[in-house]
Order: structure tokens, then sequence, then C-alpha cells
């Protein structure tokens, strides 16, 4: 079976996404490309090739003489100045990235958008939005971007979002290793074309505060073990992604690290309107609150459980170590 | 006289390109443009101080947490904060898993591939180096990746995860560490420590560590051949590359993992063959040859501005121009060693000055070098007392954060003023190391570095080896 030919390129990014991809293990990066079959035609940190042999190359894809499975853009596409891109020049090229990724978007099978910047725009796209940043098919919250809202891949795939800043490596892996076997589905993409493999999940399943949570006994200052939702404005409970179930860096997530889920896999995670290692409340109430859950009932129920929690659970929230062990209840007693 | 355009790069942290003036086959004067901007000292204006742990590790995915590090010492010294010695201890220890991820991916992944290129293959040591260092298929790829990505499970254990970690704070780290997890930190310490044994050196850490002379390290080169250091030594030998890429011989470091109040490795700069005392006042940042304006063509930082202005007559780069009293300074491995007085280093510098071949050494050093500091700074934690402080941000106040990234001295310059951010000025390592001329026509340090090399192949490898040996970030630099 021929390879899966995969062309990876950076625009207006940190290369954030690349540096976590190579954290990838069991297999490594190298191991999973043989093993799935991909074929990595180029990759800017990766590739021996310099300079023309790569203008060469996307020459070569541009006239049909090679053929592009894949293309990955890591980073918004940079729009700015006045709509010309020159906010990032190809080097060698003194054309915009802009036009390069636009051009070569239309030969490839399928185009992937590793991490939140070519996805939506991201961190580039925050504040003032200076170089007019935006994503490959969304511009924000909206679609639009670069290709706008009906285009498709030479093979019938909106641009497929791999969000995240970063993404996991195994959201970028897991992605190419179903496209290389040919069985990544329309219906594998969620409402922002982003694998449902990951955002089927929000962050919250699986946090170790999840007892903090359920009794509302709440972190107050930073490194505090309880739960980050009611003061310190975390997001788990709105975020799609299953940073909690399938671990990063050998075993950790935001949360286990000691704060808040600041929803990076969403479009326009990057402008949250307001602090963000802060809670944004109405009348004490989180504004945000959890996915499907009804205001009164989560009012109700918060109200409930404060009164319910223990004192364990209330010390420990407000440390940042256990204080108070869990009791051994022995049938009948108290060890 | 002909132009010779060089670009893409790749094997550096984002785009590059350079172009070369070449005269009877030799580098005249080169002039080298950082290709993106994406305007981080913009986004921070308006913010809320502390978003700025937010936004500036994703300036770079590669030195994450040296951002990190960077705003979180600016913001303590705006809030007149000190932080916690457990958590200063863990911030160190996080930056430092960093710093040596970024030297053996550097080392391994970006700089010894172009050894391995068909423009060698008439070399006798070719086969050899290509089997274990050719891009993605050399025996090397897989075996570092794999010790890279479990290294950094300390950065899953110490700040959540890596890279755009949250855990560093102005008050230490989010991430108290219990008594079990300080004794697992070692053990992951002791099994890096025994990969650079076993495959980087083939020999202690503490032995190399020792080595004082460039001519010791010629003699244990050759007594530990089979080592991935005395690979790269034979070749440096073989194809001279001590004799490569010199530049103007001026150093600077702002020096590296302070503790309580001292630098493990020393600051200073060292010009003209002496060394001196850093004050941040004595750096400004020149725009003459950026796409930008400013009421000011050199600033000082808390003077500087970041407007861009593509097309601007004159301009190659969006890189600013950083300069110390007007001198153009090179920072990275070498430097922070050389000023530091690590003797190797200063004997190497005395001899053959900053070249291709003394900034991978002092590189791959350091990898030697820091392994027992972490050992240190792990046995100091006390796992009892907390990892952070706190205070509030006051309305108005400024703070500097100077501090070494893996390439070399970063510098956050922030002010606030009614309790948001009003002035945020980074300059980054290769912000140094890869900047355009100034007004006085003065190259930067890689431009100079270049001037005399041989040009005789279609992709002027010698140019290549002089890039990659800075190990640039080119995110970085104009961030
Ligand atoms: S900290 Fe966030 S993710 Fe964890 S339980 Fe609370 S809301 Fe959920
Ligand atoms: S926990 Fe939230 S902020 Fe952290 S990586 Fe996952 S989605 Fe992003």
């Amino acid at each position: 079976m021929a390879k899966m030919s995969v062309l990876w390129l950076q625009s207006g990014g940190c290369g954030g996404c690349t540096i976590s991809l190579l954290n990838a293990e069991s297999p490594d990066l190298m191991q999973l490309f043989e093993l799935a079959n991909i074929e990595l035609l180029w990759h800017p940190s990766l590739s021996e090739y310099s300079n023309q042999q790569v203008l060469d190359l996307l020459h070569a894809i541009l006239n049909g003489q090679i053929q592009l499975d894949a293309l990955c853009l890591e980073g918004s596409v940079i729009q700015g100045p006045h709509g010309t891109g020159m906010f990032h020049a190809l080097a060698g090229t003194n054309q915009s990235m802009m036009h390069w990724i636009k051009a070569l978007s239309a030969k490839a099978k399928y185009v992937l958008a590793a991490g939140s910047c070519a996805a939506f725009g991201g961190i580039t796209a925050a504040g003032e939005n200076l170089v007019e940043a935006t994503g490959l098919q969304h511009d924000g919250k909206n679609w639009g971007g670069l290709l706008g809202k009906e285009w498709c891949s030479k093979a019938g795939f909106p641009v497929i979002n791999i969000a995240g800043c970063p993404t996991h490596p195994n959201w970028i892996t897991d992605t190419l290793v179903q496209l290389a076997l040919g069985q990544l589905q329309l219906d594998d993409l969620d409402e922002l074309h982003r694998p449902r493999a990951y955002t089927d999940h929000l962050v919250h399943h699986g946090c170790s505060r999840n007892e903090y949570y359920e009794y509302k006994a709440s972190a107050e200052q930073a490194g505090d073990l309880g739960c980050m939702m009611e003061h310190r404005g975390c997001l788990g409970t709105q975020a799609r992604a299953d940073c909690n179930i399938r671990p990063w860096n050998g075993g950790s997530s935001c949360l286990t690290g000691g704060y808040a889920c600041i929803n990076c896999t969403a479009p326009q995670f990057e402008e949250p309107h307001h602090a963000f290692g802060e809670t944004p409340k109405i009348a004490g109430i989180p504004i945000g609150l959890p996915t499907d859950m009804p205001k009164a009932w989560f009012v109700a129920l918060a109200s409930l459980s404060k009164a319910a929690t223990p004192p364990r659970v209330r010390s420990n929230a407000t440390s940042d170590r256990v204080v108070i062990a869990p009791s051994s209840k022995v049938k009948g007693r108290k060890v | 006289m002909n132009r010779k355009v060089l670009g893409p790069f790749n094997r550096v942290e984002g785009d590059l390109e350079v172009q070369l003036d070449i005269e009877g086959g030799l580098v005249k004067a080169a002039y080298v443009n950082s290709s993106l901007f994406r305007g981080f000292e913009r986004i921070l204006i308006g913010k809320t101080p502390t978003d700025a742990l937010v936004y500036t590790p994703r300036i770079c995915g590669i030195c994450s947490v040296a951002q990190s590090v960077a705003a979180a010492t600016a913001l303590a010294k705006a809030q007149g904060l000190t932080p916690a010695p457990n958590g200063e201890l863990a911030k160190q220890l996080i930056l430092a898993c960093e710093n040596m991820a970024d030297h053996l991916s550097h080392f391994y992944l970006f700089f010894m591939p172009d050894f391995a290129r068909p423009i060698y293959e008439q070399e006798p040591w070719f086969s050899a180096i290509a089997t274990r260092f050719k891009a993605q298929v050399g025996t090397a790829a897989s075996e570092v990746l794999k010790a890279r990505a479990e290294w950094l499970h300390i950065t899953g254990l110490l700040a959540g995860k890596w890279p755009h970690s949250l855990s560093i704070q102005a008050g230490g780290s989010t991430r108290a560490l219990t008594t079990n997890e300080v004794m697992r930190l070692r053990l992951m310490i002791r099994q890096f420590r025994q990969f650079l044994e076993r495959v980087v050196f083939a020999d202690s850490l503490e032995k190399v560590g020792a080595l004082s002379s460039l001519d010791q390290l010629k003699a244990w080169s050759e007594s530990h051949a089979n080592s991935d250091f005395a690979r790269f030594l034979a070749l440096a030998e073989a194809l001279d590359l001590y004799q490569l890429g010199r530049s103007y011989d001026q150093f600077l470091s702002y020096g590296a993992y302070q503790i309580q109040g001292i630098h493990t490795f020393k600051s200073g700069s060292y010009r003209n063959s002496a060394y001196a005392t850093l004050e941040a006042g004595q750096i400004t940042e020149d725009i003459s040859h950026s796409w930008m304006q400013s009421r000011l063509r050199v600033a000082n930082v808390w003077e500087g501005e970041t407007n861009p202005h593509y097309g601007k007559v004159g301009a190659y780069s969006w890189c600013k121009a950083p300069r110390l009293q007007g001198q153009v300074l090179e920072t990275g491995a070498l430097a922070r060693q050389l000023i530091d007085g690590q003797p190797l280093i200063v004997n190497a510098v005395k001899q053959t000055g900053g070249n291709v071949a003394t900034r991978v050494i002092a590189r791959v050093l350091e990898l030697a070098r820091l392994i027992p500091l972490m050992e240190q700074w792990c046995n100091a934690l006390h796992s009892k007392e907390p990892f952070c402080t706190h205070a509030p941000i006051p309305d108005e106040a400024q703070g500097i954060g100077m501090i070494e990234a893996a390439r070399g001295s970063l510098g956050h310059w922030v002010k606030i003023q009614h309790g948001k951010i009003a002035h945020y000025q980074i300059i980054a390592p290769t912000t140094w190391n890869f900047s355009p001329r100034d007004e006085l026509g003065q190259a930067g340090a890689l431009e100079k570095a270049l001037e005399g090399t041989e040009v005789s192949d279609e992709g002027a490898i010698k140019v290549q080896h002089i890039v990659r040996s800075f190990d640039p970030c080119m995110v970085c630099t104009v961030h």
C-alpha cells in the first residue's frame, strides 16, 4: 500500500504543537510514522531538506508531480497587514505564507489544523489582532477563516480542526493514523470539525478534584487542592477534551498541575474578557455553568452540597496538600 | 558580487531567511530576516497582569517555561514578592528540565543531521555518522525522542503539562510535592543521568564536568570515541569547525537559576576580553533596520514600542536590534558558561573564540553540569513546607524579569498602571543573536559570524552549520 504523504507547515504560532507532538510515547513519533505507513514529505523541525530543496518540493506538489495526502498547518493564517499576509512571508520566496497555504490546500486530500491557532486563530488573534490572524476555516467562532465555509479538501472533508493549545500529541497521531488507514469518517468530527475521539469528553471527566466539585469545596489561592470552578476560573466542566482521561507528559494534566483549565480547545479561548485565573460571577454564581446543566439545578445542588461538605474535604480544599486523610470505616466501628 | 537568498531554513524553531552578498566565493555581508511578526507585546496591553502567565509562554513552544519564568520574575518584582523557597526550587527544576530537553533536541534533531547530508558522502566518516544522525531515520532519532519524552515527565510531575504550563507563578509553583513525589523526581533525574552517561558521554557526568581545557577535551574525546559527544568532537576536528562562524567574541548572560538571590551561573558581560557586571539600564533596542516605527530610533527598553511598519525603506527584518551600551553581544550556553568562568569554556574561548564548535561544546557540557545541580535542588525541597506565596498585584508598579533560557538571555519588562498591563517589552535570546543592523550599521551577531564564510556549494552548507550553531528560536526572536 502506498504511504500516506504528510506535509507540515508552520505560520503564525509558537511551534508548541510540534514540540508537544515530539512527546508522543509508545510508540515514539518516528516509530509511529513507520508503523502507520506515513511518509513525512517535510516538517520544518524534523526534516533534512532546507532552502531551495524545500521550495522545489512545494513546487512539485503544486504542479502535481508529488501527491499530497495530508497537509498539516500549525499556527494561524496571518492576513495582515491589510490583507497582504506579509507579516509572514515564507522565507526564500517573498510571498506571503497565506498564499502558499491556500495554494497547497487545494492540492491536499485532507487538510488538518494542528492546534487552536490554525483551527480558529488562537492566541495570535488575541487583543486587537494587529496581524489579522485567522484559522483555516474558522475565524474564532465564526465560519470563514482563510478558506471559507463551503471549502472542501480533495477527499470531500472540511478542515479537520485538531484544536488545543498545544494539542496533545496523541490527538494528532490518532487522527493521522485514522487517516492513513482510511478510517476517518465525517461523523467522527464534532460541530467544529474537531475529532470527537477527544471532544466527546469534558476536561471535568476524570479530574482528580471531582470530590471537591461534588461538595463545592473550592480552591481559593493558587496551589489549593479544591475545585477551581467557583473562584479560580476553571472551565473544565465546559471544555471539550479528554485531558484528565488521556494524561499529559507521563500522567498529568493542567488540573493535576494545580491550575485551571482555560478551555484551550475552544475557539476564542484566548479572549475570555476577564482575568484567566478568576471566575466571573453574578450574585455569587459563576456565569459559566457546567455544560448541559440548568442554572436552577446548579444553584440548588450547590447549596445542598455545600451544607453537606465533610470537614476533611473543606480543609483540604484550601490547602496545597492533604491535611486530613480519609478515615477508614470497618463495619460498625471507626478505626 | 552576487546575492544569494537562503530560506526557509529548517531545523531552526520558526521561519528564517538569510541574504548573502558573495564575492570571490566568500560571504561579504549577510542580512538576517526574521520573517514572522505576531505582536505579543501589543496583545498584552490592557490585560490583567497575571494573564501574562497565560500569554507569554505561548510566544514559544520550545521555551515556554523560560517565558513563564521571566514573566513570573517580572511580576514578583512588581509585587515585591519573595517566592516560597520550595517554589523557587521547583521553578528552577522545571526550567532546567526544559533547557536540557532543548539542548538535547538541538544536538540530535536540529544540528547533527547536517553532517549526514549527501554533500559529505565522500568523507571517510560519512557512513557511521549518517547511520547515527540522519534526519528522522538515524538510530539516534528514536532513541533520543524516547529519552526526551520520559525526561519531560518531570514537567508533568512538577508543572502539569508541557509546553504551556500555568504552574509557574510569581510566588512559586502551584504544584506542591509530597515526600513520595520528591523521591520519584529524584529517580527521574537519575534515569536521565544514566541515559546521558551511557549514550551522550560514555562517561560519568562529573568527569566530563571536570575537563578544564581544550587539550583535555580532545584527549578525552579519543578515549571515549563511542559517545555521541566524541563523534561530534571528531567532526569538529575533521571539518575545522573551530574556525567557522566567529562573531564579535562579545558575550552576555543575565545569570541563570537564581536561588535565594544568588545566580547559580553568574551574570555579566564579556567584552574586549574582560568581564563586566551588568546593568539592565544599559540595554537599548534599535529599530533603524526593522520594519518598525517609533518615536525613538534607539530606545531604552522602558521607552520601547512595537509598531509594525511593513515596507519601511532600509529595513529588512521584523526583529529589533538590542544592544548593550551600543555593542552587539552574543548570548547562549557558550556565553553563560564563559561568564560563569567554567574552565573548559574559558580556555576554549581564549584559544579559538566563539565559533560553531565551541557553541555546541558549551551546550553539551551544560547537559553534564545541570544534572548534579538538579539533584542538589531536588534534595533541598522540603515537602512539608509551602510551594507558593501570595500577594496582591499593585495598581501601579513595574518589574523586570531577566533570566537565562536555553538559548541565552531573556528579559521581560512590565509596567502596570490602573491595575492593568500598560507596557510590556520582551527581548529574547535570538533577538540578540539574530538582530539586524543598528543605526551605526553594525551587523548583528549572526550577520557578523557569517562574514568571510566560504560558499562553494548550492546549499551553502557552512552557512547552515553556523546558523544552527546558535540554536536559533525564530518564534521568540520577534514574538
Ligand atoms: S477543577 Fe475544573 S475540571 Fe476539576 S473538578 Fe473542578 S471544575 Fe472540574
Ligand atoms: S485541561 Fe483545558 S486548558 Fe489544559 S490542555 Fe486540557 S483543554 Fe487545554
